[in-house]
């Protein structure tokens, strides 16, 4: 008897909320978002979560927001995507490349919530992609590793053989070779974008082969931890500015910042605006940052790092500008050539002077 | 004062008691935990166990819950047969896998023909014989050189991880994906896609096969010499030596059957649910295959059951995650209650309680 009383008033209570919903939902544009790791992960989510708290905080009372964590790449994320369409959400953020094929598809079923995908090439006319030219800052932090180091050889952490990571290596070292023709690159891949124990085995490894500057494309604090304890190694913040290593051995860093985007998007959605569209930004919008150059650095490097990084900003510089001759010999930019995004989306090859093969 | 007695013979009823009462222990024990954390027991409750079934937006859950449910029983029904004779293989999800790259890469080697008749057959004689090869490794090892299969069948799965990450950047990498890691999609090639035989009830051929898996299984455990075969090892190996059981047949037949059975889902999770072969493609359908067969009491109708309650918590999990803002944590503890509640009460089959003192009649 008690607990027929019980399933009752739970099934009121459902149906309170069940009614309660769409009234809400006339108002308010709901905004969803997808995540690959958990909020926390001190990487790539927290940074998206992040922006979206900014977003949240911009609109205020404007908006309905909600998200789902810790969404594996595969079977799941359709499945979670659906999930969050069916219940009202007008536009959804799906926040990982591995996303791309679920949110197409869930896109074909709901034709009126819009859709942004994150690091992928597939639109449709409710999906929309973005990413962030990392490699602008990559330039920058050649330039610098380049400079301060001493032996000459520069450690880079690669997480997964994909053409943004690679765009990363290449533009490190041309601005590396740049200001210093010895430089040389070890790479080690580790096949994970956030993993703190390969992350730090990398690291060490790369320091006891003589690497005293150790570029990272992964997302924990773990190669700096490691750089600290060796002593005299510089680091670069990834995704996070990672300020807490700094002066030594953080000396700049790369910050995702989706904030400015996100609201744009949303408020597009407001006043029924959106369209789709392909967006890859850079530090010129501010969706790439560039965190404060230490004082360890001399001045003049210093100046000259942030020179470039306003250089690039103003569209005055191309970090990919010729002569750049591939690996293999071929040219690929001639002198004062620019590159053009699509060989930019598609890189699958070292430029001329990295040693080694891209895994595959 | 309570004390535990074991009995004479295990209960007939508990044993099929058992799993009802440990679903009703983790039902009160998720409530607490989720009021708890802050939310109200039983709409949680209502969200994860009935909504997906009969609530707003069921049409769309039911073919997830089967979809979700049927690599579950089919994994869960090759393991049970090992697992009634005493034979165990942990590693399913790496012959998962290796199902999974196998029936792909078939599709892949075809690719673009169109070829339904010929190629789908042919990925799923791959899945199977993927699946199997990857078992046959702790078969021989167990038979020739008395390794243990359960450690060996488990580091298999760290190797086949490796080598799925490896294929997805590597021979079976989409050439037209812009370098990203994964293969193409098989959903986008309709000789090789899983689809739904009946549209909109999930019910693709991994669903079929696995409903055909069960049916087998109960004729082979109720008519068949070999499912004699196998709960006499299970019950008495000494017995079974007697009977003329070969027991390294035995060992090799169990593990190579569910090593199969775990191929051919891989092949069909890859060519349905998932589509693609990429790093992220394993999801521990292997892992919690074994919990069902245990839910399942290792009977194939059980593990039916079982399997289709495990989908329904991970459905209804994700619904819960979501409207209610559950973590995913809570979720993943709920589940593990269910096992948890499922051993504890298990000790209802073989002891009873006692009160101490009272008369011994």
């Amino acid at each position: 008897m008690k607990r027929r009383t019980l399933l009752a008033s739970g099934a009121a209570a459902a149906m309170a909320a069940v009614t309660g919903l769409p009234a809400r939902a006339q108002e308010k544009t709901k905004v969803g978002f997808i995540y690959v790791g958990p909020i926390n992960d001190g990487g790539w989510t927290q940074h998206h979560h992040h922006s979206a708290m900014e977003m949240v905080e911009h609109f205020g009372d404007a908006i309905e927001f909600m998200y789902q964590e810790s969404v594996p790449e595969g079977p799941d994320a359709e499945r979670a995507i659906t999930q969050m369409a069916r219940s009202g959400a007008d536009i959804i953020f799906t926040t990982s490349f591995g996303f791309m094929d679920p949110t197409i598809n869930v896109a074909a079923n709901f034709p009126n919530t819009v859709f942004e995908h994150a690091t992928g090439y597939k639109q449709a006319d409710n999906v929309s992609v973005y990413s962030a030219r990392f490699y602008e800052g990559r330039a920058i932090q050649g330039t610098l590793a380049g400079r301060v180091t001493q032996t000459n050889k520069i450690g880079y952490i690669a997480s997964v053989p994909i053409p943004e990571v690679i765009r990363g290596i290449n533009a490190s070292y041309l601005h590396a070779k740049k200001v210093n023709p010895d430089v040389e690159f070890k790479i080690i891949w580790i096949f994970e974008w956030l993993n703190p124990a390969k992350e730090a085995d990398a690291a060490k490894a790369l320091i006891e082969q003589g690497c005293d500057v150790v570029l990272q494309h992964t997302d924990s604090t773990a190669p700096h931890q490691a750089a600290k304890e060796a002593g005299g190694v510089y680091t670069f913040g990834q995704a996070a500015d990672m300020a807490e290593y700094g002066p030594m051995p953080r000396i700049s860093s790369i910050i995702d910042n989706w904030a400015p985007y996100y609201i744009d998007r949303v408020q597009a959605v407001i006043d029924g605006t959106w369209t789709s569209t392909n967006t890859w930004d850079g530090i010129g919008t501010g969706m790439v940052g560039i965190g404060e150059v230490s004082d360890v650095v001399p001045a003049e490097y210093k100046a000259e790092a942030e020179a470039m990084r306003d250089a690039i900003a103003t569209g005055d510089y191309h970090p990919f500008t010729g002569p750049i001759t591939k690996q293999d010999g071929t040219v690929w930019l001639a002198e004062g050539e620019v590159a053009n995004d699509g060989d930019l989306a598609g890189m699958f090859f070292y430029v001329e002077g990295i040693e080694g093969d891209i895994p595959s | 004062m309570l004390k535990l007695e074991k009995r004479p013979q295990p209960s007939k009823f508990w044993t099929y008691a058992a799993p009802l009462l440990a679903v009703v222990i983790t039902i009160v024990l998720g409530m607490g935990l989720f009021a708890f954390l802050g939310n109200d027991p039983i709409l949680s409750i209502k969200t994860i166990f009935w909504d997906p079934v009969f609530g707003e937006f069921a049409y769309m859950d039911r073919p997830e819950v089967i979809k979700k449910a049927a690599p579950l029983i089919l994994i869960a029904i090759g393991l049970s047969f090992g697992f009634r004779a005493g034979i165990w293989n942990i590693g399913a999800e790496g012959q998962y896998i290796i199902g999974a790259i196998c029936g792909a890469g078939v599709a892949l080697a075809f690719y673009p023909t169109e070829a339904r008749w010929l190629i789908f057959p042919l990925m799923i004689i791959a899945g199977l014989l993927g699946g199997l090869l990857w078992a046959l490794i702790p078969a021989i090892l167990r038979v020739y050189f008395k390794t243990n299969e359960i450690l060996v069948s488990l580091m298999l799965v760290y190797v086949a991880e490796v080598l799925i990450k490896a294929f997805s950047i590597g021979l079976l990498r989409n050439p037209d994906g812009f370098g990203m890691p994964g293969s193409r999609n098989l959903r986008q090639y309709a000789s090789a896609a899983n689809n739904e035989v009946i549209a909109g009830t999930g019910m693709h051929w991994g669903a079929i096969t696995a409903v055909f898996a069960v049916i087998v299984a109960y004729i082979l455990f109720t008519r068949h010499q070999f499912g004699f075969n196998v709960r006499l090892a299970g019950q008495s190996p000494r017995a079974a030596g007697f009977a003329g059981v070969n027991a390294n047949r035995l060992v090799m037949r169990c593990l190579l059957l569910s090593g199969a059975l775990a191929g051919v889902a891989g092949m069909f999770e890859v060519s349905g649910p998932a589509g693609q072969i990429m790093g992220s493609f394993p999801s521990f359908y292997g892992f919690t295959a074994i919990i069902v067969a245990f839910l399942g009491r290792l009977h194939p109708i059980g593990i039916l059951l079982a399997g289709l309650l495990m989908a329904l918590t991970y459905i209804g999990g994700e619904t819960a995650e979501l409207t209610l803002n559950l973590p995913s944590a809570a979720i993943l503890t709920f589940q593990g209650m269910l096992l948890f509640s499922l051993l504890a009460v298990d000790v209802l089959t073989n002891y009873r309680f006692k009160f101490a003192g009272a008369e011994v009649r």
